[in-house]
């Protein structure tokens, strides 16, 4: 098992150098092959980490809880290569092969980093494979080399270089307060501090979780550092948007919950979750407003991601088992779902030529699948059944009845109802108003040909929706055990 | 008990690299900004070499000298050529002027001084006001930040945050597995890369490195 995590660590690197130097008809094949092979290898790993821990040597070290986040960056990996095959258009000049060239590089790289850093073992390790995911996903925005992508790309790469900052403070004082302990010098993995972590000054352990969440916390899209967010996501290359948001977000939150499981142990439930509970609230505010008010498709998921790392954050602060079986879940259903609303907007952007809703009309019959599927998977995101999300948010509103956080729980349900308001009122006016052909519609809408984009791309959909109804209908057995597991870590046991 | 000498010098590097960002504060020019930053990585260096000689840890000599190279030399000169590109001498004006921002600076350092000393963490290898001092710097870079509106200024407020947190781990956490400073040196070598690669795509597009005209992304 540990020379499988080797591998799952080294293949898509190896990718991305071959994808560097070969032409792009051959790195897209490669990209979707090595992207499969990947998910299949963490599908393998599955059952073994739902009990125990695979380690490889002192670097590298697998438990439950890191095999969650491993699966949903797997899977977005392999549905994000299937969608770039059907989604870049490249010419056959000089300049659209090194464009094609750097796309692909940069994307095996970019998924390379985000495996690793679920698979690393201890704090330190972690926050050095994440500030290498800000330096290649920087890189990866600004590469339409459009105005707007300069800007979101410098926004991006400053907010969360400095959040990174924070957060390596973050990582010290844990350090320090581990000294005491283990000695003036140790290594920060993950076994070694929940060894120690119930023996660990309160005072430092409190001061490096708040500063945790504040650094990890930009990243992940957290209230009020949350702005780099919808610019970098709006005007990224869409595929890289859909990587951004399900799989960024997701393993920066990786991060946080690797802070908690230490607190929990050091300081008690109570500081942790408080601390999650007024940012998760504050962000799912804050989200739920700006959804009512969006012009720009991307923009909207980018909201929507927002609202849903809220959510996660406030799922957390409720604590009860079954809560936290949702939170972890919903990190799943809100990659496959992302990814899958991402792939429908990039359709939709290859058909319409434009982002702005205004000039949207008529999607579901310019696209006869995907543009049905764009509405499933924005419905999904929505908490509808019988998709992964409406599980996995019952689950936490279960988890916050039990405790009981009434009055959280009441908040929660109107801003998520809020976020849906806005998240269905703007699809639905782009989906389903009526075709730009008939008579009914007003000027400005572009008008275009029946016919999908590509059958690449409705793929990459179909595949993201089976599993939004795979996670929601009934999820395989081995998964309900992981995702017990997984809650079982994060209840503080060493 | 009167602190020893040990304590004095330490502190007085620490203090002397909170100075400097507040010197960045106030300088108008984009060159006078890069040399300050030179100047202040030199002297955190200068303070590892203290803390490697005065506590026979080995490690901080290799950490040392590396930041040495990249700091204060290699950092330094490649924004310094991105200047000679771009053909801009003043950093982009405040937002403020510069006693309310020093006056901004000064409340939020002090914030951060007696913050962190509330915390009583006490350490073996500095005096514990060292990391009041570094939670001070790293704020006072916030605000360079926040109130500079120039892509370099913006940039250097970065670097020099992270000659704070540079000096909190030589506080508290100074046999840090060296690896972590390792990578974090060259993280930042990477990120001067991806800085100077988004400044010279925005230099190019609109002839200015001023931050002002960002604002087509909003809501």
């Amino acid at each position: 098992m540990s020379s499988l995590v080797l591998v799952l660590v080294c293949l898509p690197f190896a990718t991305a150098l071959v994808t560097w130097m070969t032409p792009v008809r051959f790195s897209q094949y490669l990209t979707i092959a090595v992207a499969m092979v990947t998910f299949a290898l963490t599908l393998v790993l599955l059952p073994r980490v739902s009990h125990s821990v695979v380690t490889t040597g002192s670097v590298f070290r697998v438990d439950a809880l890191s095999q969650v986040f491993l699966l949903a960056v797997s899977f977005l990996y392999a549905t994000t290569a299937l969608f770039v095959k059907g989604y870049l258009a490249l010419g056959d000049g000089a300049s659209a092969r090194r464009y094609g060239r750097r796309f692909y590089a940069g994307l095996n790289l970019f998924c390379w980093t985000l495996i690793t850093v679920p698979l690393v073992n201890g704090l330190a390790l972690l926050w050095v494979a994440l500030e290498i995911t800000t330096v290649i996903s920087a890189l990866l925005v600004a590469l339409d080399d459009t105005e707007g992508a300069a800007e979101a790309a410098w926004k991006y790469v400053l907010l969360a270089s400095l959040g990174l900052g924070i957060a390596l403070f973050a990582t010290i004082m844990m350090y320090y307060a581990g000294t005491g302990v283990h000695g003036a010098s140790y290594s920060l993995s993950y076994s070694t501090l929940l060894s120690g972590a119930a023996r660990y000054d309160p005072g430092v352990i409190h001061f490096s979780f708040v500063l945790a969440v504040l650094g990890y916390g930009t990243k992940m899209g957290l209230f009020p550092v949350h702005t780099w967010l919808p610019d970098a996501h709006s005007e990224a290359p869409t595929p890289v948007s859909a990587l951004l948001s399900g799989a960024l977000l997701a393993v920066s939150f990786y991060a946080i919950l690797r802070f908690f499981q230490i607190a929990v142990l050091s300081v008690g439930p109570t500081f942790p979750r408080d601390v999650l509970l007024v940012f998760g609230v504050a962000t799912l505010l804050l989200a739920a407003l700006y959804l009512l008010s969006q012009r720009d498709m991307k923009r909207l998921l980018a909201y929507s991601s927002v609202e849903h790392m809220g959510i996660l954050a406030v799922g957390m602060s409720f604590g009860a088992p079954i809560a936290v079986v949702g939170v972890l879940l919903q990190v799943l259903a809100h990659a496959a779902a992302k990814g899958t609303a991402f792939f429908g907007v990039g359709s939709v952007v290859r058909k319409f030529g434009t982002k702005d809703m205004a000039k949207i009309r008529g999607g579901v019959g310019a696209l006869p699948w995907s543009g049905p599927m764009l509405v499933l998977a924005v419905l999904a995101l929505s908490a509808m059944p019988p998709f992964g999300i409406f599980r996995s948010e019952f689950d936490i509103v279960y988890g916050g009845l039990l405790e009981p956080r009434d009055v959280i729980v009441a908040i929660f349900v109107v801003l998520v109802i809020l976020a849906f308001f806005g998240l269905s009122w703007f699809t639905t006016e782009t989906m389903l108003s009526p075709d730009p052909s008939g008579t009914q519609i007003s000027g400005g809408a572009v008008l275009v040909a029946k016919g999908e984009v590509s059958n690449w791309i409705v793929s990459a959909m179909v595949i993201g929706l089976v599993a939004l109804l795979i996670l929601g209908v009934h999820p395989p057995t081995p998964l309900v055990h992981l995702l017990d597991h997984a809650a079982f870590e994060l209840r503080g046991k060493p | 008990m009167a602190p020893s000498t040990y304590d004095g010098v330490a502190a007085v590097l620490a203090l002397l690299v909170l100075l400097t960002e507040f010197a960045m504060l106030r300088a108008p020019l984009l060159r006078s900004q890069v040399r300050l930053y030179a100047f202040q990585s030199f002297v955190v260096t200068g303070l590892a070499t203290y803390v490697a000689a005065s506590k026979h840890i080995d490690e901080l000599y290799a950490l040392a000298s590396l930041s040495l190279v990249l700091k204060v030399v290699i950092v330094p000169s490649l924004i310094v050529r991105l200047l000679r590109d771009a053909d801009t001498d003043l950093a982009g004006s405040s937002v403020l002027g510069v006693a309310s921002s020093i006056l901004i600076a000064l409340v939020v350092a002090a914030f951060g001084f007696f913050a962190v000393g509330s915390l009583h963490v006490s350490s073996s290898s500095l005096p514990t006001s060292s990391l009041a001092i570094s939670c001070a710097i790293v704020l006072v870079a916030f605000v360079l930040i926040i109130l500079r509106s120039d892509v370099v200024s913006q940039a250097i407020g970065f670097f020099s945050l992270e000659n704070g947190v540079s000096v909190a781990s030589l506080v508290v956490a100074t046999r840090l597995p060296l690896i972590v400073d390792i990578a974090f040196l060259f993280d930042l070598l990477v990120a001067v890369v991806v800085f100077g690669v988004i400044m010279r795509v925005h230099h190019a597009r609109n002839a200015t490195l001023s931050t002002s005209d960002f604002d087509r992304l909003r809501g």
